[in-house]
């Protein structure tokens, strides 16, 4: 092993120009295009003086609100690599018929649906819902912030760490070549030598650290920081549903990371747990694997479930029908979702008995998510329905969900699966339920929560181009992809013989524009507002006659959220404070106790990246080197005391006043 | 109206129908009898919104919704009762959904709002228990249906009206998923065939399912469903092909670089069909023996249809104990003892016998694409890998190189021309 | 549920909805570190349940009753068992506020670890030596990441202990190296929790089957 050592393979591993991909076209391309908008940024950044702002005021902030805000714009640039991703699949898809093999080689195709996947679980979905629970959570229970507010900060930079690395696959040798969740043996040492697997392996690991940290944090968060009054039956759906998404992140997230440790096993030092050889089983991977994978969906669901809750009973100017069922469908739904993971894999020969039961288990999440349908409908009934935005994407998504729900019902039947299986119907039914439902519903929450977290409302206008454009490209892209299904044709192909399937794909790929133009619509949307923003400003801070407390303090909130710690007697707080005619306080402040920021999730996340790169290019010393700082930097860490301050009474008076000037002149 | 039927004949479903097989269920007469589909738009747009529409009236044939095997007819069935069932529920849902947010819309104030209304025991006894009777329906009929097709069991009927005649022995079909191509064994004829698979229309079939290297899963969507095809194991499908025709048959599990290429024509015949598709087969002359085998193995594009006339004894066993190479010992062996207490502390010799996944790179063979390929061809230019579609620039593609391409000054730890991949470092 | 006519009341008693006092909620450290184990439970539980499916795949090689010495893990075990013991010694002088004594039992209890540790590497260093290496087989493979991944808490856990006495010896016995040698606490009973299971599930069965 150690005799054609060399100098460069030293200091470098298995990295090399050669690494670089500039003989693919497209790539090259993006990478310029990536950094001449880098450089603006960078530029543009430098010459208005922010990077100093921006370290102090955001960076190193551990404040829930600003990390929120920090997590959804990361999922947005992640939405548009992962968007970018689908629309090439589609453009390859819709041309590669008979004799034509589309613009993508297979090894650049396998790459693009891989990543595809990866990005837009991990790095899009997971960061979008992360941010808005971070944002969201510690008003509605009345808190100042999270338990764990360095950690929370930490966590962030994680994530960003993980999806940086997928970034770097795409200009420095290549991602993994394997469907997203890299089954093995395809995604062992002797089927995947190259850096991909490596790539994916710890751009989810450093990822997962971070999720399960935010994890942690915001269980502890609403279990022991609820405001006086608000038990666990008085608590917002939102929270109650962020609470269930974070308990199924911190049971299933470990699941992925002993997984993924193991395989990285199998390719650093060549153990066998998932070969072909020496008594490994591939099939342990892909049980281990799904049950961290489907409980994933739940943590995507639930919060969006919990958005929709809270916009309905909000826009229907109604209390939430059947509260307490909701709380029960939710948690029933939590504790289902570990034990149907088999039904990803029916077709992997299990028994007729064992097929049954866990598709069975499968049907019976229907009858609480059922429930949970039911009883929006029925807050619906005898309100007063508003048609703002946030209201449109939740009947958007009642109308959508439905029928992936069914789809989903479809497939847990296992001789049904046996046909619908690995096939395009079975992309059709997850993309019904992730954009119809998570996408939706993140959208939904992006135009409620906006006003509260900047001051003003998001643009009417563009947001009703960019929903019509999503929920007609949603069903142009995806029901063509049900009917495919029905005709026998299977996920991962990039060439097809038959010619008669492709007007589909081609109705496909023209619904995939239109979901470009909604994201580009939604993008418009968040730039006119803020070029438009006085005219849309909010200073009541309750800009849709809200119904929960994060509606009782200013848009945006104060660093301390609240002057005074609420107490609650209700379960819609603020509307109940609204009707029993609440004055707010106006004098009497108290000094507030706060976490002081900290640059640590910074540099841990920062070396953490280096130790991951180093790790995946085999450049061993690096690896160490980072791997030991990151400890030195950790303990280092723990030394530092003074990791909280007060913010004076006075200055609590002065924001307070501001305040009340606002209102008052508002009103 | 010429303009519709070459429309809808581009609708034609997957599976083409053979000459023996009566016409395809009368596209062109539904066509004549339904006035929808004879007024055609012409602009793209309308054709994409009545695309679908006219699929349902026009009976657009797609292989699962009109199989040709009694047990993809009894899957088809059951998804066509499942959706009804499910529909009994969903289509009231959104229908209330539309009819709610209509009726209480912000502008109606004729309708009645009542903002403290959020609780009925009665209404919530309704919404728990439709849902669960639906899913007690489809649960029931579920634990039913995944025992019946349950492709472990041998089938107890031919089709709807005909069980299986007790003297009639199922065909046997041994199936081996290689990179990228499908490699069948017909024990009783004692011929093997590459990516083409004939069956006789009305005789079980039970196929024995395995794979060399990677997961793979046996699909032909108008036979029956699909089952994985995995390397050391053997997973079953029993089926019955009822029409007579030419089926498409592919792997629906994503297996690297050839995989959009591995597919197969299933060709149903009728008794005597099948006797003359054997004589073909025994015609060829060839054999497949264990060193044909190791060529036929290494990852490969479109491989032509082949026929091998006689097959070494055992191979199939051989194949599926991975053990086809020489001085392999079989899985069945390793396990045997293992069962009886391991191999004790002085098994190295084991050892070496058992190393099977990368033996191909061991053997200079690699998998096509590999951005740091093992034998030393340079990453991300034109030179197409070893196993890659031949084409004008590189017809000799697929045959062995014996000497790598030149190095291009980079080099990997561990990776001499004629060395394992990075990852295979701890094999030496 | 609402009440609508208390809007009277609620006027006139500004406290009725908001805590004029700074509000101080529980601490949630020790919930939070304790959620933060039984994930890390969880691993061990993935690690167990692939020792548990491949725990029998010896690969024609060297199964578990050729292979492990019980009385050198018998002597691990006692190890780890003392360093529990005395762990408790150094929380009990903790909670009597003697900031030597805490230093001392931390100080043994250390040693203890370090023992454990040394003595688990020696073993994997005579079992690598013998070829039962990880790649040897899948039982081994199996043997070795989870028995490996006990080793590696140990060794961290090790590193707290040293970093939390160095925090004690500076700072005392303040509240927060209270919390600290708290959460510490659980972890190491955790660990010594999850060797029991090695204990009788690889060592004991391996053996005694």
């Amino acid at each position: 092993m150690f005799s054609n050592l060399d100098l460069q393979q030293l200091i470098f591993g298995r990295l090399s120009l050669e690494a670089i991909p500039y003989h693919e076209p497209i790539l090259v391309a993006t990478f310029i295009a990536v950094a001449i908008g880098g450089a603006a940024l960078v530029g543009g950044l430098t010459y208005y003086r922010l990077w100093g702002y921006l370290w102090k005021e955001w960076f190193t902030s551990v404040d829930h609100k600003k990390i929120g805000v920090m997590y959804i714009i990361l999922a947005i640039v992640m939405l548009l690599r992962g968007f970018a991703d689908a629309i090439m699949m589609r453009a390859q898809q819709a041309i590669a018929f008979g004799d034509a093999n589309g613009y993508l080689p297979p090894h650049h195709f396998d790459q693009v649906f891989t990543a595809h996947g990866v990005i837009m679980i991990f790095f899009m979905a997971m960061p979008f819902v992360t941010g808005l629970m971070n944002y969201v959570v510690p008003l509605q229970i009345g808190a100042r912030d999270v338990a764990f507010p360095f950690l929370n900060n930490f966590s962030f930079w994680m994530t960003v760490s993980g999806a940086a690395l997928v970034m770097a696959s795409l200009f420095v040798g290549e991602f993994a070549r394997t469907g997203w969740l890299a089954y093995p043996p395809l995604s062992g040492a002797a089927y995947s030598p190259g850096v991909g697997v490596d790539y994916y392996i710890w751009a989810l690991q450093i990822a997962g650290v971070g999720t399960l940290l935010s994890g942690v944090n915001l269980i502890a968060t609403i279990v022991k920081m609820r405001a006086p009054g608000m038990t666990m039956m008085k608590m917002p759906v939102f929270t109650w549903t962020a609470l269930c998404t974070n308990v199924l992140i911190v049971a299933a997230f470990p699941v992925l990371t002993a997984v993924l440790a193991l395989l990285s096993l199998d390719r650093y030092i060549g153990t066998n747990f998932f070969t072909n050889d020496f008594g490994g089983s591939p099939m342990m991977y892909i049980n281990l694997i799904w049950i961290w994978g489907h409980p994933e969906v739940y943590i995507l669901i639930l919060p969006a479930f919990g958005i929709f809750s809270e916009v309905t009973s909000t826009f229907c100017g109604k209390r939430l029908f059947g509260y307490a069922s909701m709380v029960y469908a939710t948690v029933v739904i939590t504790i289902l979702s570990y034990l149907v993971w088999l039904h990803h894999f029916f077709t992997m020969g299990s028994g007729a008995s064992v097929n049954s039961f866990f598709g069975i288990t499968t049907m019976i999440i229907s009858i609480p998510t059922g429930a949970k349908i039911f009883n929006w409908l029925f807050t619906m009934y005898r309100g007063r329905i508003r048609f703002e935005l946030p209201m449109m994407w939740t009947l958007a998504f009642m109308l959508t969900f439905v029928i992936g729900g069914m789809t989903g019902v479809l497939l847990a039947v296992p001789p049904a699966d046996f046909v619908l299986h690995n096939s395009l119907f079975l992309i059709a039914h997850f993309h019904n339920v992730i954009i119809g439902g998570v996408v939706f519903g993140v959208f939904a929450g992006v135009n409620f929560w906006f006003p509260k977290a900047f001051g003003f409302r998001l643009d009417t206008y563009w947001g009703k181009w960019s929903f019509w454009l999503w929920v007609i490209g949603f069903y142009l892209a995806f029901m063509p992809l049900y009917v495919l299904g029905l005709m026998g044709v299977t996920r991962r192909l990039n060439h097809f013989d038959d010619p008669s399937l492709q007007i589909w794909f081609v109705i496909a790929a023209i619904g995939a524009v239109l979901i470009l133009f909604g994201i580009l619509a939604f993008i418009v949307q968040i730039g006119v507002s803020i070029l438009r923003r006085e005219q849309l400003r909010d200073v009541t801070g309750d800009p849709w006659d809200g119904r929960t407390l994060e509606w009782a303090t200013s848009s945006p909130p104060p660093e301390y959220n609240f002057a005074f710690t609420p107490r609650i007697h209700d379960l819609d707080a603020w509307w109940d404070m609204k009707k029993r005619g609440y004055v707010r306080p106006l004098e009497g402040y108290k000094a507030i106790h706060m976490p002081k920021n900290t640059g640590a999730g910074v540099i841990l996340a920062g070396l953490a990246t280096v130790c991951g790169f180093a790790m995946i290019w085999y450049v061993w010393w690096l690896a160490a080197l980072s791997f030991a700082a990151l400890i030195v930097v950790a303990i280092g860490h723990t030394f530092n005391y003074a990791r909280d301050f007060y913010i004076p009474a006075e200055r609590v008076a002065e924001v307070e006043g501001e305040r009340s000037r606002m209102l008052n002149a508002g009103a | 109206m010429p303009h519709s039927i070459t429309f809808l004949r581009r609708l034609r479903r997957w599976d083409k129908p053979s000459t023996i097989a009566p016409p395809a269920r009368g596209l062109t007469q539904r066509n004549k009898t339904s006035p929808q589909t004879v007024v055609l738009p012409v602009s793209i747009l309308r054709k994409i919104v009545l695309l679908p529409l006219l699929c349902l009236l026009a009976g657009c044939e797609m292989v699962v919704t009109h199989p040709s095997g009694d047990i993809a007819a009894q899957q088809r069935d059951l998804i066509v009762i499942s959706t009804i069932l499910m529909l009994m529920i969903i289509v009231p849902v959104m229908a209330l959904t539309a009819l709610f947010a209509w009726r209480y819309r912000q502008t109606n104030t004729s309708a009645t709002y009542d903002p403290d209304w959020h609780h009925s025991t009665r209404l919530e006894v309704v919404i728990w228990s439709a849902p669960l009777v639906i899913i007690i329906a489809l649960g029931a009929i579920t634990w039913i249906s995944t025992h019946l097709l349950d492709p472990f069991r041998p089938l107890s009927r031919i089709s709807e009206s005909k069980p299986v005649a007790a003297e009639v022995k199922p065909l046997d079909v041994q199936v081996v998923a290689l990179d990228w191509k499908w490699l069948f064994f017909y024990p009783e004829q004692g011929v093997a065939t590459v990516n083409e698979l004939a069956a006789p229309v009305d005789r079980p079939i039970t196929f024995h399912i395995t794979a060399s290297s990677v997961m793979n899963s046996f699909f032909i969507p108008a036979l029956a469903g699909q089952i994985y095809a995995m390397p050391g194991m053997e997973t079953k499908l029993h089926a019955v092909i009822n029409k007579p025709g030419e089926y498409d048959g592919f792997s629906a599990n994503y297996s690297g670089a050839g995989f959009s290429r591995m597919n197969f024509k299933f060709r149903a015949l009728d008794g005597k069909g099948f006797d003359e598709w054997i004589a073909k087969a025994k015609a060829s002359g060839s054999t497949l023996d264990q060193k044909t085998y190791i060529a036929l193995e290494r990852p490969s594009e479109q491989e032509p249809v082949r026929y091998y006339a006689s097959v070494e004894n055992g191979l199939y066993n051989k194949v599926l104990n991975m053990c086809a190479l020489p001085g392999q010992m079989c899985m069945s062996e390793m396990m045997h003892i293992d069962a009886m207490g391991g191999g004790g502390e002085n098994s190295e010799a084991n050892r070496e016998r058992l190393r099977y996944d990368g033996h191909r790179l061991r053997q200079g063979v690699e998998e096509p694409g590999a951005t740091f390929p093992v034998s030393g061809r340079p990453p991300n230019t034109n030179v197409q890998p070893q196993g890659m579609k031949p084409d004008a620039l590189t017809p000799d593609v697929n045959k062995q190189q014996t000497q790598p391409d030149e190095g291009q000054g980079h080099r990997m730890p561990g990776m001499d021309h004629q060395g394992p991949a990075p990852g295979q470092m701890h094999d030496q | 549920m609402s009440a609508t006519p208390a809007a009277a009341a609620a006027k006139a008693d500004p406290t009725t909805f908001y805590v004029q006092d700074e509000h101080h909620p529980e601490n949630g450290t020790l919930l939070g570190f304790w959620i933060y184990l039984m994930s890390d439970c969880l691993i061990f539980a993935v690690l167990f349940a692939c020792y548990g499916v491949l725990g029998r795949n010896y690969a024609a090689g060297p199964t578990g009753a050729d292979l492990f010495d019980l009385s050198i893990v018998a002597v691990n075990t006692t190890m780890l068992l003392f360093s529990s013991i005395t762990y408790g010694f150094a929380m009990l002088a903790m909670e009597k506020n003697r900031k030597g004594q805490t230093l001392f039992w931390l100080a043994v209890t250390g040693l203890f670890g370090l023992a454990f540790v040394c003595i688990e590497l020696w073993e994997f260093s005579h079992l690598i030596h013998e070829g039962a290496t990880p790649q040897r087989s899948a039982f081994l493979s199996s043997f070795f990441a989870l028995v490996g991944t006990h080793g590696l808490h140990v060794s961290f856990g090790i590193i707290w202990l040293v970093t939390l006495m160095a925090q004690v010896g500076r700072r005392g016995l303040i509240p927060e190296n209270r919390r600290r040698l708290l959460c510490l606490s659980m972890f190491w009973h955790f660990l010594d929790v999850v060797w029991i299971g090695v204990f009788t599930f690889v060592y004991l069965m391996g053996v005694l089957r």
